[in-house]
């Protein structure tokens, strides 16, 4: 009797196996239900252009990276997608990048959890960028998967969908933006480009903040944009997917609104003094991760400078237009701590040094170097929020590098002030103090290059949060 | 040639393995419920129908020579094991703990039910990632110590790698083929995962026979003809075990993305004689 069973099945199961071929899965077909509306058509690009697709390529890209290629296709299809990447130096643009819309108004895609596609490429190539739901008229449900490594061989990829049930008129089906690998452009194809409802992708683990849990200490009338969206799913396998989500996808949440309020874009906005902490959820699932809000009160803005802007050559102020520089903390490695955490109060900027030992602004690389042979003084005003230790020091730095117009070479000049919590002004807590470096006497100042703030004569400041504006120097 | 016959039956399974149907569900001849714990009683697992294994794993009640080079050190506390919403929950844990970085847990019927033949089955949701490996499984008494692994003979109902969770594995152990060189089959979920749903998976074991199954669909047979040694499973009673260990040479170190806890909730186990 046992034995009979056995045949039975067996017979079941090939008689299943021929059904498989005939009709992959057993699933419910979404294309079954009859919705008015949007079509939920599935199929992007599976042999060619899928109904109402276009191509649009970024502005600034190569024009012509994409093309339909009928000899290289997965699977022996009719044709794929092929996207050509220049070398550096390439006339016709430095990367190639596009958006693919649907031109019908949109997709239903509610029924799907991930866009798939196979792809190969001419060398190992990592994309830079590659996702769906950016479509040049906002990007509100925009999905991008950083660094897809490709293969010379063709592989499948998923993009999770992180909440599809939003995406009920969506017209960016697919984007992706690549440049050089080690300058050298290389080629890859897209194939079977389309929405599937995987049953095998599941574990879905939004995060915000990429999944710390930090605070920041603030001001009313700051905003502070909610950093690392992201969600993560697990594939059959076992590899987990992350991609970054545009803010729409998720619901944010303060623990006290009197404190601070978080608006559907993840964008904070400090109203009053205290703690509040913000979190998230998408699709019911809590986020990983949290910004705690510690706001001490109203910000005292840093003195309006009152120099003549005919007579000013301004670095880091809102009174002055200021130079281009290269950057505003270089984070030398490996022994500078110091982090930032630039911040805005009513429209107001200011730099924030966290875990201060040294920084350095610099103007020299891709900016030219500051001729102030007229000017006479470098003024700075820095902040101290916390108490300031016996034995702190802080030193404005400001670096000539001659007429090599190059960092070192032996004809650079520096000058330096310094002050302590015994000099005049004083390093003192809680009130803005200005800075003023004599730089009247200093022997080459054409070719200005760098501004360091540093602890090495009073190294008990080493840790502490500086917040700095107007930087500027005047005749 | 037993060997070469089971690599076929592994591709076929391995090209359909879907799970959506339960068509070929036997005529049940196993009707007649001769244990199970249905876990309906919060708290700790019923001390009338379990024993627990405490420690690295390495020991089965004073007989060194297990664990596999596993990872975890497995506990009866609430935080590994407990009995809540009708469920019996195992749950792995990244904490050190009496010298190992992981804690789990391990529950046998040893000394209390062991039988020989019948239908058995639970109805389980794993867990996932890197490194997780739950298993359900049978083992033959040992007559005091005087008889050793592998020829007291393991019944694999499932096993699972928590890096793959699609399939599930079954498996027999017996003298000449234990450990790499078990008698295995798979099945896979072509649309599907076994940690987002329940599914009962249960073998039908009777003279010169295993069967497996997942959800009534027959993925396997295993008979005296397919082993390479000694049959040890017409004579031998068996008791069951539930666990999920963490590591070890099935499945490797779980990695930095392995998400801790994890959690194998299993909703009822049930033994059946014809």
């Amino acid at each position: 009797m046992n034995t009979m069973v056995f045949k039975s099945t067996q017979r079941t199961i090939l008689a299943s196996l021929l059904i498989m071929f005939l009709a992959t899965g057993c699933e419910r077909s979404v294309d079954g239900l009859e919705e008015p509306g949007f079509t939920t058509n599935p199929e992007v690009y599976i042999d060619g252009f899928s109904s109402g697709l276009e191509y649009f390529p970024f502005a600034d890209s190569k024009q012509d990276a994409f093309s339909v290629d009928k000899d290289v296709t997965y699977d022996n299809s009719q044709s794929s997608m092929r996207f050509d990447i220049p070398n550096v130096g390439n006339p016709s643009g430095s990367y190639s990048g596009a958006i693919f819309r649907d031109e019908n108004g949109g997709r239903d895609l509610t029924g799907y959890n991930a866009l798939t596609f196979y792809a190969k490429a001419t060398t190992a190539g990592t994309v830079n960028e590659i996702g769906f739901g950016q479509d040049f008229m906002g990007n509100e449900y925009q999905v991008v998967r950083s660094g897809l490594r490709l293969a010379t061989y063709w592989q499948k990829y998923i993009i999770p969908i992180p909440d599809a049930s939003v995406l009920t008129a969506e017209q960016g089906m697919f984007w992706y933006a690549e440049g050089p690998e080690g300058g050298d452009g290389y080629s890859f194809w897209v194939d079977e480009l389309k929405y599937e409802n995987l049953g095998t992708i599941a574990q879905p683990r939004p995060a915000i903040n990429n999944g710390n849990d930090e605070s920041q200490t603030t001001f009313i009338g700051t905003t502070i944009q909610i950093p690392g969206l992201t969600f993560t799913i697990n594939q059959a396998n076992g590899v987990d997917v992350t991609v970054g989500a545009a803010p729409a996808y998720y619901s944010f949440s303060s623990s006290n609104t009197d404190v601070a309020t978080v608006d559907g874009n993840g964008t904070v906005s400090v109203v009053g003094q205290g703690t509040a902490e913000i979190t998230a959820s998408l699709n019911g699932i809590d986020a990983d991760g949290s910004l705690t809000v510690e706001s001490i009160g109203s910000f005292t803005p840093a003195p309006t400078p009152t120099e003549d802007p005919d007579n000013v050559i301004s670095i880091f102020s809102d009174a002055y237009e200021n130079v281009p520089v290269d950057f505003y903390n270089g984070f030398y490695a490996p022994f500078q701590t110091t982090t930032s955490n630039d911040f805005s109060v009513n429209g107001d900027n200011v730099l924030n040094y966290e875990n201060f030992n040294f920084v350095g602004i610099e103007f020299n690389q891709n900016v030219p170097t500051i001729d102030a042979s007229n000017m006479n003084t470098l003024s700075v005003d820095i902040y101290l929020p916390n108490d300031v230790p016996s034995g702190s020091a802080f030193a404005v730095n400001l670096r000539d590098f001659g007429a090599d117009d190059s960092f070192g070479g032996g004809d650079d000049t520096i000058a330096s002030t310094v002050i302590n919590t015994g000099s005049n002004p004083a390093l003192v807590s809680g009130q803005w103090i200005t800075i003023q470096l004599d730089i009247s006497g200093m022997t080459n100042k054409s070719n200005l290059g760098q501004i360091v703030f540093d602890s090495d004569q009073g190294p008990a400041l080493q840790g502490a949060t500086i917040y700095v504006d107007n930087i500027y120097m005047y005749q | 040639m037993a060997t070469f016959r089971l690599i076929i039956t592994v591709a076929l399974i391995g090209s359909l393995g879907f799970g959506c149907d339960d068509n070929n569900a036997s005529e049940k001849p196993y009707t007649n419920v001769v244990w199970e714990d249905e876990f309906e009683t919060e708290g700790s697992p019923d001390s009338e129908k379990w024993n627990f294994d405490i420690g690295t794993g390495v020991e089965i009640f004073g007989v060194p020579g297990w664990g596999n080079n596993e990872l975890q050190y497995y506990t009866d506390r609430p935080e590994n094991i407990r009995v809540r919403d009708g469920m019996l929950e195992i749950t792995a844990r990244g904490e050190s703990y009496e010298g190992s970085n992981y804690t789990s847990a391990k529950i046998l019927t040893r000394d209390i039910f062991e039988t020989t033949y019948g239908r058995f089955e639970a109805r389980i949701m794993l867990p996932f990632g890197q490194g997780i490996w739950p298993a359900f499984w049978l083992l033959g008494d040992d007559s005091g110590g005087s008889v050793v692994w592998p020829q007291i003979g393991e019944i694999d109902i499932m096993e699972y790698r928590g890096q793959q969770p699609t399939i599930i594995h079954g498996s027999v152990h017996g003298p000449g083929y234990s450990a790499g060189q078990a008698v295995t089959d798979s099945y896979r979920l072509d649309n599907g995962r076994f940690d987002t749903d329940f599914y009962v998976f249960a073998i039908e074991w009777g003279p010169d026979f295993i069967r497996y199954y997942v959800d009534n669909e027959l993925y396997n047979e295993i008979t005296p003809d397919d082993v390479s040694g000694e049959w040890v499973f017409n004579d031998n009673t068996f008791y069951m075990i539930l666990n999920v260990a963490v590591g070890g040479s099935f499945v490797g170190p779980p990695n930095s993305s392995t998400p801790f806890p994890q959690t194998m909730y299993v909703d009822y186990v049930r033994v059946y004689s014809e």
